[in-house]
């Protein structure tokens, strides 16, 4: 009974992260039943992958801009507009993909660094500045394309938005087995780095998270990541852009959570003043992080450009929206301080299965609109309900007087303890 | 002569877990300037607010007649309607408002719900030329010097009709001609049968315009002084705003003080906005190895701005002077160099400054010298918990692991986490502005041995505080500081609250 009440008290301290993933599986579920098991079909699956992968990308620089307290509304105009320079590149001047990618992400960190600068050093609000961005690189993308679409781009090019990792077995087989090879791969990787995690925080007396609940969830995600892996075996194999959304959430995860630079950007965000008075950069930080955000715009500009195999006008339209509202949906604070790259990605799975299911059934983007609006308003929401509950702990486990962890002490005057005070490493 | 405005009888106010007024008796006569004095955080403000209705008539125990009719106000629109107003501390005035709107901000000259707008800028030149204020009525409040917004709220106060007017510090902001103005307006305003309630630390002042003086210590009235029993004198309100018992509320230490560390010479300072005002003005300190030194003044007199100044130039404009460690001169202009020298400043205000309070407190632990963690630019996260558990126990921080939420705790253990911060920093001077500020009895003398501690490891430490006892209890010697400059330096075999005080209260020459 008592480790059920523990589990209980645990599950409802971290309702967000939880209710997310499990508003993730009923969402599948949903739209699997409504759509007579077409969602979950292996070709629907790689769809979804490589439809959703630029709007991933973009969440994952736009969780990191929200999470030390600013927004970007300029990253589809700067897709666009990336678009627009590779298609001149390529296309126009003749550049080789292998040139034209580094040049095309460079552009992107000049657009982010001129952002950035704006933002970081002259003051003005991040909403204003991204506004303004949003017009003078859509502006800049009608201007760079005279109004018209470039097109044909070379199979190296299309390959980062539709191309798959080469099969090994050359087609014979009914599974692509070099996904499975790696899927199963990263699912060991996942369980080693999990066990090995727990292990830690176990040996540091950190450990919060009950036994059964660490269990139930590792398996679970093991399992769905394999139910993926054969998912993606069974079609076509992998999406090379899968490997390179893997790369950059594996990376990304491990910046915020474990660099200088990660710690600086949540620190920002949580308590300005006392990240400055802490010898924080926080100009430097900030013009950093949309430099950042203006590369993983233009790759995400490549990607959506290479899958279209055209440079459009409008190409990168909306992508703003769709970026902040899985960061949003993903956890990440409106205030600052609070998101995690995962939440993001989840986030933003959310608003493609909504996407993608809808599309389905033949709804029109009439009500796709409407519906993504209102799962937007009723995250967030209920972030706001959570924390408004609680008094700003976000930790509706107190309305069942559950308890996960035993109140703080009562301060009483205690001795002068005889241990060295300093106990810093050198 | 001598009719009673206003009596307050047995007023006691309590917040959670503090009494802030204790059964405190308040006559004021009817056309009287009463001036009140305490230390900081004595009581004061909180029976100003007690009188004006901004806590309500439910909310504390004891009775207010007013003109001989008892007061149940439940807001401050309540006590405004009886002819009672309070000009707080920071002005209430909206900047982009012209004047005359500003005065009647809240009490519109309208009819139908339309305002007349030559009667509002009518009657507010009226009420300007009552105050002695040449300024037209029209001009955006942002416009004029502090000292006339001072004189544009008085203006709005006599719009409603005023009888009892209270001005809560209405000098700190002004400089010396903008106070002698207000405090001759406060006269005139007496002249024509407008009873004043005066909060003032400044002993010259009230000795210029008070008829009586009640002074409040810990919550409780002390004594009201009146002019014309000539019980008025700078000694007698010193005597009564210090007059408690040191407690033995201090842990022992034998000084061990050493070579000189930190000297700050020349050091001036600007207020941000307003650049014509010196809030700190020529000063000079220095604290050696070992040392403990305090910073005493009172509200506005500079020593938190100072102190910032100092560190990273995080306070103030123009700043001029020179930093010297170890007799070597060192740059302090931003904060990564401040404490690349060095140099520790735990702020007076944690939650705002000090702490990220979503954050949890290894990571707040860390935050300051965050690269002494990290390899590559990657933090060494084992290693971090291993340095949050090793000050969770030498600091006592009372947390049911390192991974709590900073928000969650106590005062007196966030202040230690702060303290932790810093710590780990590895300081050689410390600089702890209002260390044991809203935190209770018991922590505070952990704070104390843990100052003793850091001065006895040898570093050099300065305290800035509000608490004379505190000063008295831990320091070795103490810099007292009025107006932005520096009055006084007194070896603390030679300091009492007594001495202390008249340099804080000195103006200068």
């Amino acid at each position: 009974m008592s480790a059920l009440r523990e589990s209980l008290g645990f599950l409802t301290s971290r309702l967000r992260q939880v209710g997310i993933f499990v508003a993730l599986i009923l969402i599948v579920l949903l739209f699997q039943g409504l759509t007579g098991g077409i969602l979950l079909e292996p070709q629907n699956v790689t769809n979804l992958v490589v439809q959703n992968s630029y709007i991933l990308i973009l969440a994952i620089g736009m969780v990191m801009v929200i999470i030390a307290g600013h927004i970007d509304l300029s990253v589809g105009s700067v897709a666009g507009f990336i678009g627009a320079v590779a298609g001149v590149m390529i296309v126009h001047w003749g550049w080789p993909w292998w040139a034209a990618i580094p040049a095309c992400l460079l552009v992107g960190a000049l657009v982010g660094a001129w952002q950035g600068y704006w933002i970081a050093y002259v003051g003005i609000p991040a909403f204003i500045v991204t506004l303004a961005g949003m017009l003078i690189f859509r502006g800049l993308t009608l201007i760079t394309l005279k109004n018209q679409q470039i097109t044909p781009f070379p199979a190296e090019l299309r390959a980062l938005g539709g191309g798959f990792l080469p099969d090994l077995t050359g087609g014979t087989s009914v599974l692509e087995w070099l996904t499975v090879i790696l899927g199963v791969g990263a699912t060991v990787a996942l369980l080693i780095q999990a066990l090995k995690e727990r292990r830690i925080r176990r040996k540091f007396d950190l450990e919060s998270e009950p036994l059964v609940w660490f269990v139930i969830k590792t398996t679970f995600t093991a399992l769905l990541m394999l139910v993926i892996t054969f998912l993606l075996a069974s079609y076509r194999g992998t999406p090379i852009v899968l490997v390179v959304l893997a790369a950059l959430v594996i990376a990304y995860t491990a910046l915020m959570n474990n660099s200088v630079f990660g710690r600086h950007t949540y620190a920002i965000g949580g308590n300005l003043h006392a990240a400055e008075l802490s010898g924080i950069k926080t100009k430097a930080v900030t013009f950093r992080l949309f430099v950042n955000m203006g590369v993983l715009a233009a790759l995400a500009g490549l990607v959506f450009t290479a899958r279209l195999n055209s440079a459009q006008p409008a190409g990168g339209t909306g992508f703003e929206l769709d970026s902040i509202a899985a960061a949003f949906i993903g956890g990440a604070a409106v205030t600052g301080g609070i998101g995690t790259v995962a939440g993001a990605m989840i986030g933003g799975l959310i608003m493609g299965v909504l996407n993608n299911g809808m599309s389905i059934l033949g709804l029109g983007t009439d009500y796709q609109q409407l519906i993504k609006g209102l799962v937007l308003l009723v995250a967030v929401g209920f972030d706001i309900f959570n924390k408004n509950r609680s008094g700003g702990g976000g930790d509706i486990g107190k309305r069942f007087k559950l308890k996960t962890s035993p109140p703080p002490a009562q301060e009483k005057p205690a001795p002068a303890t005889s241990e060295k005070v300093d106990a810093g490493v050198k | 002569m001598n009719t009673p405005i206003l009596q307050m009888r047995g007023i006691t106010k309590t917040f959670p877990g503090v009494k802030a007024l204790q059964d405190v008796t308040l006559d004021v006569n009817r056309g009287e300037v009463h001036a009140i004095c305490g230390e900081n955080g004595a009581g004061k403000s909180t029976l100003m607010k007690v009188l004006s209705g901004v806590y309500p008539h439910n909310s504390f125990d004891g009775e207010i007649l007013f003109e001989n009719e008892p007061c149940n106000f439940s807001s401050i629109s309540d006590s405004e309607k009886r002819g009672i107003v309070i000009i707080h501390q920071e002005l209430a005035l909206s900047p982009y408002l012209s004047i005359a709107e500003n005065i009647y901000l809240g009490n519109e000259q309208a009819t139908n719900g339309w305002v007349d707008w030559r009667k509002t800028n009518l009657e507010a030149a009226r009420l300007l030329a009552r105050v002695g204020l040449d300024e037209n009525p029209v001009t955006p409040v942002q416009h004029i010097s502090v000292g006339k917004q001072q004189l544009v709220e008085i203006a709005k106060a006599l719009s409603k009709e005023v009888k009892l007017l209270i001005l809560d510090e209405p000098t700190a902001a002004l400089n010396d001609e903008d106070s002698g103005h207000l405090l001759d307006l406060i006269l005139h305003l007496k002249g024509q049968g407008v009873t004043s309630i005066i909060i003032s630390h400044k002993l010259n002042e009230i000795r210029k315009v008070a008829d009586a003086v009640t002074i409040i210590r810990d919550g409780k009235t002390i004594e009201t002084l009146r002019l014309d029993e000539g019980q008025i004198t700078q000694e007698r309100i010193i005597r009564g705003m210090v007059g408690r018992d040191l407690e033995s509320l201090y842990p022992d230490r034998e000084p061990n003080i050493g070579e000189e560390v930190l000297r700050i010479e020349d050091w001036s300072v600007r207020h941000p906005q307003d650049h014509t005002r010196m809030v700190v003005n020529n000063a000079n300190l220095h604290v050696r190895k070992g040392e403990v030194v305090g910073l005493a003044g009172l509200m506005g007199a500079g020593r938190t701005e100072l102190a910032m100044s100092v560190f990273g130039r995080t306070y103030g404009t123009a700043t001029s002077g020179k930093v010297y460690k170890y007799g070597k001169e060192i740059n302090t202009a931003t904060v990564s160099d401040a404490i690349r020298h060095g140099i520790a400043y735990a702020t007076e205000d944690r939650k705002h400054y000090g702490l990220n309070l979503i954050e949890d407190i290894k990571r707040n632990i860390s935050l300051a010298a965050l690269r002494k963690l990290a390899k590559r630019g990657f933090v060494d996260k084992n290693q971090e918990t291993v340095v949050a558990n090793g000050y969770r126990r030498s600091m006592n921080i009372k947390a049911p692991s390192v991974a709590a939420i900073t928000g969650k705790l106590s005062g007196g253990n966030q202040q230690k986490v702060v303290l932790s911060k810093w710590m780990f920093s590895d300081p050689d001077v410390l600089i702890l502005d209002e260390p044991t500020r809203g935190i209770d009895v018991g922590a505070k003398f952990e704070i104390y041995t843990i100052i003793a501690k850091l001065a006895a490891e040898g570093k050099a430490v300065i305290v800035i505080s509000s608490e004379l006892p505190e000063l008295l209890g831990i320091c070795d010697r103490i810099y007292t500081l009025a107006a932005g400059h520096i009055t006084g330096e007194v070896p603390i075999a030679e300091a009492t609250q007594e001495t202390l005080m008249h340099y804080m209260t000195k103006e200068k020459e």
